[in-house]
Parts: structure tokens; C-alpha cells; sequence
């Protein structure tokens, strides 16, 4: 499979032709799940093997050029795949979640007419198609073709029910979002071609590393501009504003798109691209910075949702936070271990609440949910681990990844990378106020879903069973992904191998060694992070027992038998504040009144004034009323008398004597 | 062979042409009779056939072959047979016309206007 | 001699010209122009071009004209408006445009270097034989076209001349 990786994305798309012609003529959905998930099952086959290919022999970095894709001047852009050890984890889970969530989908859109079933595994499918071209491409432009297709598919998956106001509405949302992120992130790939001469990975990234000091202005403005792309793709501050109101697409859609895959492309794309973020710092000291804010703004708005999906669509703009947190630390694989981690236990969420909400008959508020403990034990026990994944409790795998951010971030505050050290101190001590938030929201979740009685009506509750093995299996791998999935990155500081921290090692060669002088002290602050294994053991331990305080607070909150007296007696004394959060801030509020209206009057006056007026009126119109009024002056002249024609005739050879003359 | 000089100067043909060319206008222009319109058409079409003669006469001794120097009249001969054509057609619109209208004043014939 | 014969026949053509266009009856028009027509065949004789002076006769005067007369019997016309009724200011317009055209002529024909003229080489023996050559040979195409053009205002006349039956 290695030597035509164009199998791998070309399978998916076979898979989404199949599944346009077959609901087009309104097949069988036995057929439509063949078509769909067979597809992907192949591609996800297909990428394992390539992966076992690359692994075998010696090469880190390998690129396929199939053909000349944009020859223009000095510019060209090959179509081309390349597979490097970023590619390789990413595509690993991409496939195999991806499949996961695709056979998952079976059973959960049992329930829809046959067009509409194969309408949603023709949408799934081209999603995996452009999710792997983003992964594979081998420059920013491919990239940005798969980027494109994500979001896409994102905008016709979340207006999926699109017949519901909301759901075509929030398709909408999310796709205006991303075009502003993708203004930025076309406005990099223009000043990477402007400013290296070539997009391609292989070729612009060793140079930008060969002359870090030459470049380091051009750096940081690309740096920043593919940053504006991925805080619109990856949900960061200020263009996070779509991902909640995208849980209108169907819970499947949440977990594969807005959780586990197409949400971290902005995190893929920093991390690729890392060269050009360290010998920019200040981009990097930027992505750090939103990224470490949005972590903690996130988790506090999670804390007083009711939708069970919302709160998960907070929780992952919020771990998507620490990733960039990550990132913008200089710990490149540390933010990919974190998007491995999260799409485990983060697709096992959505999908255990799906299966929750199959349950419940689509109910989605948790205040009328409870004991289904008893009801679902697969999707409890499964949904158990998950919520212990994302809280960082010790082995799970989010502990392991949300660590080693962390413990990064301390570092570099130690280190005073960038001679920012306090700044880092602050993201430092922001990420571990989220991670308690992020434990005490989820354990609120756990409770009030699935502790307790029910609180429905009677009718619900007579419904209430759990999901078919097509929804619990996946469950079940995910489940085990989760508890395990950490120990691909274990800390050196427990088994004093640096060496057995697979991921970090692995991805070495991805984080391309910068030139001499310059950021040496830069290099030396991204790599070298130790601050003394004293304090990461007291760092583990605080964060471990943060997460531990989360859970107990929730639990004291939100169980037995004076559940919910104490939140409400918190909302009774601080009002505003719950109102606060409780409306998100109010920044959906803020961004119609400051960006939305305006922009909409400012539409409104060229619509009226000037197309109305002006295009319309003055330009359109006015040619036609000039020609009119001409005509209506000069049709005098027809006076129908062929003698004033002939005398005409007679004047005007008169007049070409005299001209001719 | 030397052509026979003839001692009329050529341009005299050209002045003739070019009064008989004004009386044949003048008749077009100011005559309202459609069939008076048509004869003072012949006489200007007779007028151009007139200066072809001449400049077919002027330079006759000057052609390079014999058959050059025919040009200008077979020329004309080609303008009486567009003329007798023309006046064939010309007179039809005219009792066409007449049958209409019982008469051939063309200022009667109007209604080709805004 | 040809130079009397030149000018007598030119200020017939000017008279009878004036006549043609200006006079109320239109058979007397019509017979002015047979005089015009027949002065310019004088001319066309005077200048060696005997077949044009012959076709000149035979299809103007005796064809075209006599068609003209036909028609005015036919239409029983017995005299026409006075040359410039109706429109005044079309009468000027066209009366000092005509005068200009020709003077600008006259202009035109004073500046030429003048010249005198020649029979056609080669047509000692009339200029008919030639013609007819050429008309043959060099001029076939233009020749046929002709014919063709004859046919169509033969067929153009018909039709509209034809009294329109339902």
C-alpha cells in the first residue's frame, strides 16, 4: 500500500459515489451500510498496512507525486502524499475511530428514511475522503483542499436535518465561522508562496529551519496567519462560537467531526508547520495564550449547560485548548498525544451520549435524565471511563497527555522561555484551574445522567433500553482506548526512559532541528524541559488531586440524596454570575451586536444603496433610460417621407465631398 | 497603332455630367410625383454613365491592352442593364401603390414613421 | 466638326433636360428625356463608342422610356405637381444641396489636368465585336450575374404589379 497512498482517501470517496447513486435511487439501507461503512473499513485497512509498510523500512519522510496539480509561473503545486510519522499517528486514528464511529452510525440512524440514511454515509464518507487529504497532502495547498472538505462536510452534516430552522441555521454558523478562519489561513498560504517560492512541506519548512534568524519576521506573520485558519477550524477563541450550536447534527457527527477528527486539523496544521512557530515566537507565545484562555473560558461555560451535548461541545473546545496550550509551548507531540488521547475518550463521550439520547427518544437535557446506570451498563461503564480519561485521573489516557502539557507549560515558565516565564507561570496555572473545572463538569454530567432517579415522564422511561450492539461495540473498543491509550506516552520521569515514551520519540523527526545561532536558547527552551524531577512529581500530584477535588465537589454537588441543593443555593447567592454563564457569556449577544448587525446593515446599505441604486439604478436602468431617451429624440428623424431620405442622402454625399476633400 | 485622337477636351464631357447630374437631383428632390421622381433618377444614372464615358474616352490612348480601355464602357453597359431592371421593379411599386392609394404622391406615403 | 456636334448635342441634353424634370405634364417629360437620351447617344457616336450610343437608344429610349410612357396611360396621369410644391423647406434643402454637390464637382473636374481624349485602340471596325469579346471572356461572371438580376426584377415586377387576388 506504501507507493499508492492515493488508495487510502480514493476509497472513501468510491464509497461516497456508491452512496449518492444508491440514494438516488432510494436503495436498501443493508445496501447504503455495504457501500458506507465497507468503505471505510477498507480505507482503514488500507492505512494500516501502509503504516506497517512505512514502518518497516528505514525512511522517515516519504512523498508520492502523482501528477502537476497547479503550474502557474514560478509557482507549482504537485499533487502529492506524503507519509512521515505525524501522518502516520494521525491517520491511524482517524481511520480506525473514524470506522468505529461509522459502524456506530448503523445502528444509531436505524431510524431514518432509506435517502436520508444513505444521504448521511454519503456525507460521512466524503468527510473521510477530505479528513485523509488533509492528513496526507503534501503542501498547504492540498492541505487546504481537505480543509475545505472538512468543513464542508461539517456545514451539510450539522444542517443534516436541515427541514429544522436551528440545524440549517447552525450549518450555516459553523460554515461562515471557518470562512473567516480561512481568509487567514489562504492569506499564509499566499505568503508562504511569496516568501519561500514553494508550499510543499519538504521544501519550505528546511529552509524557514536552515535560516531561522532571516526569516523570523516572515515566520511569525505566516505563523499567525495559518493560526487566524485554525481558530476558526479548531474552535479557539475568538471563532469558537460554532462548535456548540454544530451538536445540531447527529450525534455520530459530533463525535467523529466536532470531537475526535476535524476539529483538531488546526492543532495537525500548527504542529506540521511547527518550524515556522519556533522561529516565530511570537506566534507561538499567541497560540499559547489563546489556546490556554479558551481552555479555561470553555470549561466554565460547560459548568452550567443542561444539553448534554453542549456540555460536551464546551468540554472539547476546552481540551482543544490545551492542545494549543500545547503546541504553544513547543510541545508538538505532547499536543498530538493530547489529540490522539481525545479522540478516544472524547468520541467515546459523544458516542455513549448519543447512545444516551437514542435511549431517551432524542432527549438531550440532562435534567430529565437520571438512573440510567441501571438501564444502559455498557454505555455507563464505557462513559465512566471516558469521563475519567478527560478528568486526568491516573491511568487513564487523557491523565498522561493532559500531564505532560501541563508539565511542559511549567517548564517553559521555569525556563522563562522567551523570557515570557511568568506569562507561562499564568497559562500554567489557567490549564490546572480548567482541568478541575473540566472534572467537576463532567462528573455533574455523570451524576445527573446516570445517578439518581429518572426524572422523566413515565412514557420516556417505559423506552428507555440500551443501544444495539452495533452502537455498544464501538463503545466497548473506544472504552478500552481510553483506559489504556495513555500508556503510548508515558512520562521518562516513571520509567526513566526517555525512550519509552513512543509517541514523543516517534515524532521526532517531525519537529525539524532549527539552523544554527539564532533560536538556540528557543530550541533549547522547546526540547529541553526538565525542571527537575522533584517538581514534576509535584506537579503530577497536583494535578492529579485537582482532578480529584473536581470529582468530589461534583459529587457533593450533584449526588445522593441532597442532590442539587447546593447549586442552587450557589445561584440563589451569586445570580449574576450563574446568568453570566448560564447564557454563555453572552458572547453570541455581543458578537450579533458588534459584528453581525453592523455587518448585516453594512449588506443591507449595499444591497440598497448600492446595487439598488447605483448598479441597478444609475448603471443598469440609466443605460437603458439614456438609450431610450436618445431614441425617443432621434426617432423624430424617421419622418417616413422618402424625399427627406433622399435629401438626407444628398447631404450626406455632400458632406463626404467635403470630408474626402 | 495609333488611336485616333478626337480634339473634344474630356473634361467638357465631365462639366456636362456634372449639370445633367444637378437637374437629375433637383428632380429627385423636389418633385412629390413618384413616376417624375423616376425619370429624373434616369437622368442621373444617364449623367454617371455620361463621366464613365469620359474617363473611358480620357484614357483610352493611355490603356495598357485593348481590352483595358473597353472597361469604362462596358461599365455603362452594365448600368443600362441595372437601370432597365430597376425601372421594370421601380414602375411595379408604383402601380402597386397607385392601386392603394389612387395616388403616387410619395409625400401621401408616410406611414413608415414614429 | 465633332466639336460642334459635341456641343450642340450637350446643350440639347441641358435643355430638355430642365424640360424633363421641370415641366407639369409628364408626357412631355418623358418625350424631353427621349430627347435627352437621344443627344447623349450623339455624344457617345461623337466619341467612338457606337455600340454604347446603339444600346443606349434600344434600351433607354426604346424600352425604358416607352415603359414610362405605358405606365403614366396606365395610371392616366395628366399632369403632376409644379417642380418644389409641398415642402418649402425640403425644396430649398434639396435645391442648394444639388447646387453644391455640383459645384463641388465642377471644383473637383477644374483641378483635374487637362486632356484630351481617344477612340478605343482597336475598335476602327465598332466597338461592338470587342465588347461582346470581352463581355465573353472578362467579364462573364459580372456578364451571367446580370442576366440573373434581369430575371429577378422580371419576377420582382410581376408580383407586384399583379392585381392581388384572394
Amino acid at each position: 500500500m506504501l507507493g499508492s497512498l492515493w488508495i487510502i482517501p480514493l476509497l472513501p470517496l468510491i464509497g461516497f459515489g456508491l452512496n449518492l447513486f444508491l440514494g438516488w435511487r432510494k436503495a436498501r439501507k443493508s445496501l447504503v451500510t455495504i457501500a458506507g461503512v465497507g468503505s471505510v473499513g477498507l480505507a482503514t485497512i488500507a492505512a494500516y498496512w501502509a503504516i506497517i509498510g512505512y514502518l518497516e523500512q528505514p525512511a522517515r519522510v516519504i512523498v508520492e507525486r502523482y501528477f502537476t496539480w497547479i503550474s502557474a509561473g514560478k509557482i507549482t503545486v504537485d499533487a502529492a502524499f506524503q507519509i512521515d510519522p505525524l501522518t502516520v499517528v494521525m491517520m491511524a486514528f482517524v481511520t480506525f475511530v473514524g470506522f468505529l464511529i461509522h459502524v456506530y452510525s448503523i445502528g444509531y440512524m436505524h431510524g431514518e428514511s432509506d435517502t436520508a440514511y444513505a444521504r448521511f454515509f454519503a456525507y460521512m464518507n466524503l468527510f473521510m475522503f477530505s479528513m485523509l487529504v488533509l492528513v496526507l497532502g503534501s503542501s498547504l495547498p492540498l492541505m487546504f483542499v481537505g480543509w475545505e472538505g472538512v468543513g464542508l462536510c461539517s456545514y451539510l452534516l450539522i444542517g443534516f436535518y436541515f427541514e429544522d430552522t436551528y440545524c440549517a441555521m447552525s450549518g450555516k454558523k459553523a460554515f461562515i465561522a471557518n470562512r473567516i478562519g480561512d481568509v487567514g489561513f489562504v492569506l499564509g498560504i499566499f505568503a508562504t508562496f511569496a516568501v519561500f517560492g514553494s508550499a510543499d512541506f519538504t521544501r519550505f519548512l528546511p529552509i524557514a529551519a536552515a535560516h531561522p534568524q532571516q526569516y523570523a519576521g516572515w515566520a511569525t506573520a505566516i505563523g499567525l496567519l495559518l493560526f487566524v485558519g485554525a481558530t476558526g477550524k479548531s474552535a479557539q477563541i475568538p471563532l469558537y462560537v460554532w462548535l456548540p450550536d454544530a451538536m445540531a447534527g447527529p450525534t455520530p457527527v459530533s463525535a467523529l467531526i466536532h470531537a475526535a477528527t476535524m476539529v483538531t486539523a488546526g492543532v495537525y496544521m500548527v504542529v506540521r508547520c511547527n518550524v515556522i512557530y519556533r522561529i516565530g515566537p511570537a506566534a507561538l507565545l499567541v497560540v499559547a495564550i489563546v489556546g490556554g484562555l479558551t481552555a479555561i473560558y470553555a470549561a466554565s461555560i460547560a459548568v452550567a449547560q443542561n444539553d448534554i451535548k453542549k456540555v460536551l461541545a464546551y468540554s472539547t473546545i476546552s481540551q482543544l485548548g490545551y492542545m494549543f496550550l500545547g503546541a504553544g509551548v513547543g510541545a508538538f507531540a505532547a499536543a498530538i498525544f493530547h489529540v490522539v488521547t481525545h479522540a478516544f475518550f472524547k468520541a467515546l463521550l459523544f458516542l455513549g451520549a448519543g447512545s444516551v439520547i437514542h435511549a431517551c427518544s432524542g432527549n438531550q437535557d440532562m435534567r430529565t435524565m437520571g438512573g440510567l446506570r441501571k438501564v444502559m451498563p455498557t454505555t455507563y461503564w464505557t462513559f465512566l471511563a471516558a469521563t475519567l480519561a478527560i478528568s486526568g485521573i491516573f491511568p487513564f489516557a487523557g491523565f498522561f497527555s493532559k500531564d505532560e502539557i501541563l508539565g511542559r507549560t511549567f517548564a517553559a515558565g521555569a525556563s522563562n522561555l522567551h523570557g515570557f516565564g511568568w506569562l507561562y507561570y499564568i497559562l500554567w496555572f489557567l490549564g490546572i484551574t480548567a482541568a478541575f473545572i473540566t472534572a467537576f463538569y463532567m462528573f455533574r454530567l455523570v451524576y445527573m445522567t446516570f445517578h439518581g432517579e429518572f426524572r422523566g415522564t413515565e412514557e420516556e422511561k417505559h423506552h428507555l433500553h440500551e443501544s444495539p450492539w452495533t452502537m455498544t461495540l464501538p463503545l466497548q473498543v473506544l472504552g478500552v482506548l481510553s483506559i489504556i491509550g495513555g500508556f503510548i506516552g508515558i512520562p521518562k520521569l516513571m520509567t526513566g526512559h526517555a525512550s519509552w515514551n513512543l509517541i514523543e520519540h516517534f515524532l521526532d523527526p517531525v519537529v525539524i532541528p532549527l539552523g544554527t545561532g539564532h533560536a538556540a536558547e528557543i530550541a533549547a527552551g522547546v526540547s529541553e524541559h526538565s525542571a527537575g524531577a522533584g517538581i514534576e512529581w509535584l506537579l503530577l500530584l497536583v494535578s492529579l488531586s485537582i482532578a480529584v477535588a473536581g470529582i468530589l465537589v461534583a459529587r457533593s454537588f450533584y449526588a445522593g440524596e441532597h442532590a442539587f441543593e447546593k447549586p442552587a443555593r450557589f445561584v440563589e447567592r451569586y445570580p449574576l454570575l450563574y446568568k453570566l454563564i448560564l447564557n454563555k457569556y453572552y458572547i453570541d449577544e455581543v458578537y450579533d451586536k458588534v459584528v453581525i448587525q453592523p455587518l448585516y446593515r453594512f449588506a443591507r446599505f449595499c444591497w440598497k444603496a448600492i446595487d439598488t441604486i447605483i448598479i441597478d439604478g444609475v448603471i443598469v436602468n440609466g443605460t437603458a433610460f439614456m438609450t431610450e431617451l436618445t431614441g425617443d429624440i432621434l426617432r423624430f428623424l424617421q419622418t417616413g417621407n422618402v424625399r427627406n431620405y433622399a435629401l438626407s442622402v444628398a447631404m450626406g454625399v455632400l458632406l463626404l465631398i467635403v470630408i474626402l476633400w | 497603332m495609333n488611336p485616333t485622337m478626337i480634339p473634344i477636351p474630356s473634361a467638357w464631357i465631365l462639366y456636362l455630367s456634372a449639370v445633367l447630374f444637378v437637374i437629375g437631383a433637383i428632380g429627385v428632390l423636389l418633385r412629390r410625383n413618384g413616376i417624375s421622381i423616376f425619370l429624373a433618377l434616369e437622368l442621373m444614372l444617364n449623367s454617371a454613365n455620361l463621366a464613365f464615358a469620359s474617363f473611358a474616352f480620357r484614357f483610352a490612348g493611355a490603356s495598357a491592352t485593348a481590352a483595358h480601355a473597353l472597361n469604362g464602357q462596358i461599365f455603362i453597359f452594365f448600368i443600362i442593364a441595372v437601370a432597365a431592371a430597376e425601372a421594370a421593379v421601380g414602375l411595379a411599386l408604383f402601380i402597386a401603390m397607385y392601386r392603394r392609394k389612387e395616388t403616387i404622391d410619395v409625400d401621401r406615403f408616410n406611414i413608415l414613421r414614429w | 466638326m465633332v466639336t460642334y456636334v459635341f456641343l450642340a448635342a450637350a446643350a440639347l441634353a441641358i435643355v430638355f433636360g430642365i424640360l424633363a424634370i421641370a415641366h407639369r405634364s409628364p408626357i412631355i417629360n418623358v418625350l424631353s428625356l427621349v430627347v435627352v437620351f437621344f443627344a447623349l447617344a450623339a455624344i457617345y457616336a461623337v466619341l467612338g463608342m457606337d455600340f454604347l450610343a446603339a444600346i443606349q437608344l434600344i434600351v433607354y429610349a426604346g424600352a425604358v422610356l416607352v415603359l414610362f410612357l405605358f405606365v403614366i396611360m396606365l395610371l392616366n396621369i395628366r399632369s403632376v405637381d409644379r417642380l418644389g410644391s409641398g415642402r418649402r423647406l425640403q425644396a430649398i434643402l434639396g435645391a442648394l444641396t444639388s447646387i453644391a454637390i455640383g459645384a463641388a464637382v465642377v471644383v473637383a473636374i477644374a483641378t483635374l489636368t487637362p486632356a484630351q481624349g481617344a477612340v478605343a485602340p482597336g475598335s476602327q471596325g465598332g466597338t461592338a465585336f470587342p465588347i461582346g469579346r470581352s463581355l465573353m471572356t472578362t467579364h462573364l461572371l459580372p456578364f451571367e450575374l446580370v442576366s440573373l438580376l434581369l430575371v429577378a426584377a422580371l419576377v420582382g415586377a410581376l408580383v407586384l404589379a399583379r392585381k392581388e387576388t384572394r
